[in-house]
């Protein structure tokens, strides 16, 4: 049992190493409702959630600058949450005055604030979260945010993708299926070489890792 | 895009590439960071194994390909996508273009895929009015700059902000600044209002699974996964080579490939895709979901016993990282539409012997390349072979010829070398250089002094050298090769020396030859076997426990390529696996076998530093014992920057491409002139005349020698 517990707590600091390698923020959360918490406070107070979202401020062509203009709200995207977690997330975007989504993201193309999602596995080796995103909204919510929060219970890492293949092979083989690696934030060093993060994915990922 | 029509042509426009002094800074920053950024994402790994897993999961699916495709197409049809089989890139692009006309796509997004810039999809594409868009990054700034890549996995790695912000400028219609982060942001919002209006998605893909029906693909921007998701038809091209038969093995892949190519653990993206996903736009809410599967030209490379190994290709891009043509040049002068090594060798495949004629003689056979593979391809091997295919088909050029006719005759040979200390005579100065060059025939020779040929050569001065009289510890026959043989038998006699001081008795069979690898440069394959088959011949009644050789490039060739030469018939095949098998280079012979240490030497503390030939460090896997000899010589060795990088002699390719031969050298000097050295040794002749023809040209007073010169000139004389 301690030998498990010794393993868990292994696989889940060189995880959490390698995430923060590649930018990643990670945080330990008690309860699924810190992670809630956590996400609210990066909304508000730590202003992820912005009417103007990134890269609308620069100088745009038109049609471009017209897309901005369809956003209108601080909004969290949360596709993925089981209706009781939904119900909660929904609660305390309410009072905080944040407009919360579960389905509709083709309406919001032109962006969301946050995604909230949870992860099925996550792999060590390369600090990877793996999600399973067959429906289109979870997947949008993905890739639609500025902010990607995603919670990874701590019992469902393992070592490298090697340990994660039969888990995968039961998506692959369940079709149609639509399964993400999702390592870090979305990134590019396609002019010079430099390094800039959030080209067309998130622009920063957290990573909150809960006990189980 | 490479398109010259002669290599002259070819020549001048890779002196063009030369004078870009942003691209040349640029590529020489990546060179140095790609390779600590490769060494830390492999740190925790054993890189060879890897590779190996890669290779072998790759060999296994050349002799079931056919199968594998019937059993993906099969699984990936049963979930609702429809493959199908391209033979050329014509046919794949009217695939896609039929397909456009049937779902009524007009707008089309693309995400990265080089298999679309093969067949020239874009071209196909706009031709009908189709509006495409490029949304990677890189990929979109060469769109809109009307280029192809110059980087498998960085396109756009030969232009600037500078070069993009204007490029953005006239996007956007408002002025943009040289900033990258804005840059990119500017780049989010334009191509997001693409992906909103797109009817089409273009992908590649990195896997085709067998078992699952599955493709895979591995991205960091974020906009492949945009591109499978929003349009309401998802087109996915590929080659035939992207077939594997289970996730494992598109995992053993994945462990490699962004390691190799960036530096990256893995990339910020692996998307899986099995079946008609979800697309809440499409009618019936699924995606329709088309996979390309590509010939053109695959498939006539999986049957070839040597050039089937091409299959192992993962396109990480990183042959190019390592050239250092490629860091000269940039990948618009080194490749067609598939640049680097690896480029060199799919423009005959994919493009013609016409596309690659040129570019496939611009292998400085450094084996960099071979040496950083994902999948342990043999490139520099594949490159000689398709020049000697071109050749075969196109007709020898006649220096080529001439080569080939003068070296199968040994005496003839060596007749001519002879003959050339009476024709230098005019030119020769007393410091064993040649004077005052005819310029009408040298002038891109200019950069380096080139050296006379010696007064008598190694094999006249031989019978004359005092052998060691007390019982021999080893019995060893000299290969001299021919530079040392005719222009540097100094070293030789050096190497003689040693070895006699410690008791080593030597032959030197006169019929050796040049060991063939010039001509195998040449792409003179025939006159290569045969000349082989002189020196195996020449050693087969020669009693010695070791063959050495000075000369790193000789030592390579003869152990490396003679197997493979002389393969095809097995009595002489075994000869030959006995001959190299006692092939040894000077260091390790003096090093591992010897023994020799500080004991052995009478230090002087001058400073040393050290250029690894090519074929020494990658051919032979050598990097410690000349170093570790240096220092017991008492020299004050220095490591130089680079110091296992090309200095641009490549035998014969300094004498095809001088200005490359010239750049190279030059950075090769500034890195050894950096160690404050005052002696710099390597263990090749060739390199010897490369380098001391430099600095000689430079006015420089380091002393460049053989390291068994500075060995011998250190040693200790116990009698």
């Amino acid at each position: 049992m301690t030998d498990n517990k010794d393993r868990q707590n292994a696989l889940s600091s060189r995880f959490s190493e390698k995430a923060k390698a590649v930018s990643a923020f990670v945080s330990e959360v008690p309860t699924f409702e810190a992670a809630l918490a956590y996400c609210l406070d990066l909304c508000g107070r730590r202003g992820a959630c912005r009417i103007r979202i990134s890269g609308c401020d620069e100088q745009l062509s038109p049609p471009t600058d017209s897309l901005c203009e369809m956003k209108q709200e601080k909004i969290v995207a949360a596709p993925g949450l089981d209706p009781a977690q939904y119900a909660k997330l929904q609660d305390a975007c309410a009072v905080s005055g944040f407009t919360c989504i579960k389905s509709g993201m083709r309406e919001h193309l032109s962006g969301v604030d946050i995604g909230f999602t949870i992860a099925n596995l996550a792999i060590a080796e390369t600090g990877t979260l793996v999600i399973n995103c067959p429906g289109e909204e979870l997947r949008l919510a993905t890739m639609l945010s500025e902010y990607h929060v995603c919670v990874v219970y701590r019992s469902t890492i393992v070592e490298d993708a090697f340990a994660a293949e039969q888990h995968l092979l039961k998506y692959l083989h369940k079709t149609p299926d639509y399964t993400a690696f999702i390592t870090g934030a979305s990134r590019t060093a396609d002019i010079e070489r430099v390094l800039a993060l959030g080209v067309h994915g998130p622009l920063e990922l957290h990573i909150l890792l809960l006990e189980d | 895009m490479q398109e010259a029509k002669n290599l002259k042509e070819y020549r001048q426009e890779m002196q063009e590439s030369l004078d870009n002094n942003f691209l040349r800074q640029a590529l020489d920053t990546f060179a140095v960071a790609y390779r600590a950024g490769r060494a830390r994402a492999f740190s925790e790994f054993e890189v060879d194994r890897l590779v190996t897993d890669v290779a072998d999961a790759k060999d296994a699916v050349l002799s079931q390909l056919n199968e594998l495709f019937l059993q993906f197409k099969k699984n990936a049809e049963v979930a609702g996508v429809k493959v199908h089989f391209a033979k050329d890139a014509a046919e794949a692009n009217a695939l896609i273009v039929g397909i456009a006309k049937e779902t009524g796509s007009k707008k089309i997004i693309k995400s990265k895929s080089m298999t679309a810039e093969e067949t020239l999809l874009n071209h196909a594409l706009e031709d009908q009015g189709l509006v495409v868009t490029e949304t990677d990054l890189g990929e979109w700034i060469i769109q809109l700059r009307h280029e192809g890549p110059s980087h498998m996995v960085m396109p756009a790695i030969h232009l600037s902000r500078y070069q993009v912000g204007d490029l953005f400028t006239d996007v956007t219609g408002a002025k943009q600044e040289p900033d990258i982060e804005k840059l990119v942001k500017v780049a989010r919002r334009e191509l997001r209002s693409k992906f909103v209006e797109a009817d089409m998605g273009i992908t590649g893909a990195n896997f085709a699974i067998a078992d699952t029906g599955t493709i895979g693909l591995v991205t960091n921007e974020g906009n492949a996964r945009l591109v499978t998701t929003l349009p309401r038809v998802h087109v996915a091209l590929m080659g035939i080579d992207k077939l594997v038969p289970s996730l494992k093995d598109a995992l053993k892949i994945l462990k490699v490939l962004p390691r190799n190519a960036t530096g990256q653990n893995i990339t910020s993206y692996v998307t899986w895709i099995t079946g008609a996903n979800e697309c809440l736009s499409a009618a019936g809410k699924k995606k329709e979901i088309h996979f390309i599967v590509l010939d053109n030209g695959r498939l006539e490379m999986a049957k070839d016993p040597l050039f089937s190994q091409v299959f192992r290709c993962v396109r990480c891009g990183a042959c190019a990282n390592v050239c250092p043509v490629y860091r000269l040049v940039g990948g618009h002068k080194m490749g067609h539409i598939y640049i680097g090594a690896i480029g060199l060798i799919l423009t005959y495949f994919f493009h013609g012997p016409e596309k690659a004629k040129n570019i496939v003689q611009n292998c400085i056979n450094c084996e960099a390349c071979k040496d950083i593979c994902a999948g342990g391809i043999d490139l520099p091997r594949l490159i000689k072979q398709v020049h000697v295919r071109i050749q075969d088909q196109a007709g020898h050029p006649l220096p080529s010829l001439l080569l080939g006719q003068v070296m199968k005759n040994r005496k003839l040979f060596h007749t001519l070398l002879r003959t050339a200390k009476w024709a230098q005579k005019p030119v020769a100065g007393n410091d064993g250089f040649m004077r005052h060059l005819p310029m009408i025939f040298f002038k891109e020779h200019d950069f380096k002094a080139l050296p006379t040929v010696a007064e008598k050569p190694f094999r006249d001065r031989f019978p004359e050298l005092p052998q060691p009289i007390a019982k021999p510890r080893l019995r060893v026959g000299l290969f001299s090769g021919c530079v040392q043989d005719f222009v540097y038998p100094e070293q030789m006699e050096a190497a003689f020396q040693l070895f006699a001081e410690n008791q080593v008795a030597m032959s030197f069979p006169m019929a050796q030859s040049c060991c063939g690898l010039p001509l195998q440069m040449m792409g003179e394959a025939k006159t290569s076997r045969d000349v082989a088959l002189q020196n195996v011949r020449a050693f087969e009644k020669e009693n010695v426990d070791y063959i050495v050789t000075l000369c790193a490039s000789c030592a390579s060739h003869l152990k490396h390529n003679y197997p493979v030469l002389l393969a095809d018939d097995p009595k002489i095949l075994e000869k030959t696996t006995a001959f190299t098998a006692k092939v040894v280079d000077f260091s390790t012979f003096a090093h591992d076998i010897l023994g020799l240490t500080a004991e052995n030497f009478l230090g002087d503390g001058k400073r040393a530093t050290f250029h690894s030939p090519c074929h020494l460090c990658r051919g032979l896997g050598v990097h410690e014992a000349p170093r570790e000899l240096i220092r017991a010589a008492g020299l004050d060795y220095q490591e130089a920057e680079e110091s296992e990088v090309c200095c641009g002699f490549g035998g014969t390719f300094s004498a095809k491409f001088p200005e490359l031969s010239a750049a190279l050298l030059n950075k090769k000097l500034d890195n050894v002139e950096k160690t404050g050295a005052e002696i710099l040794l390597t263990d090749c002749p060739g390199c010897v005349m490369q380098l001391k023809g430099g600095l000689q040209k430079r006015g420089s007073k380091i002393i460049v020698q053989h390291t068994a010169e500075a060995l011998t000139a250190r040693l200790k004389k116990e009698k």
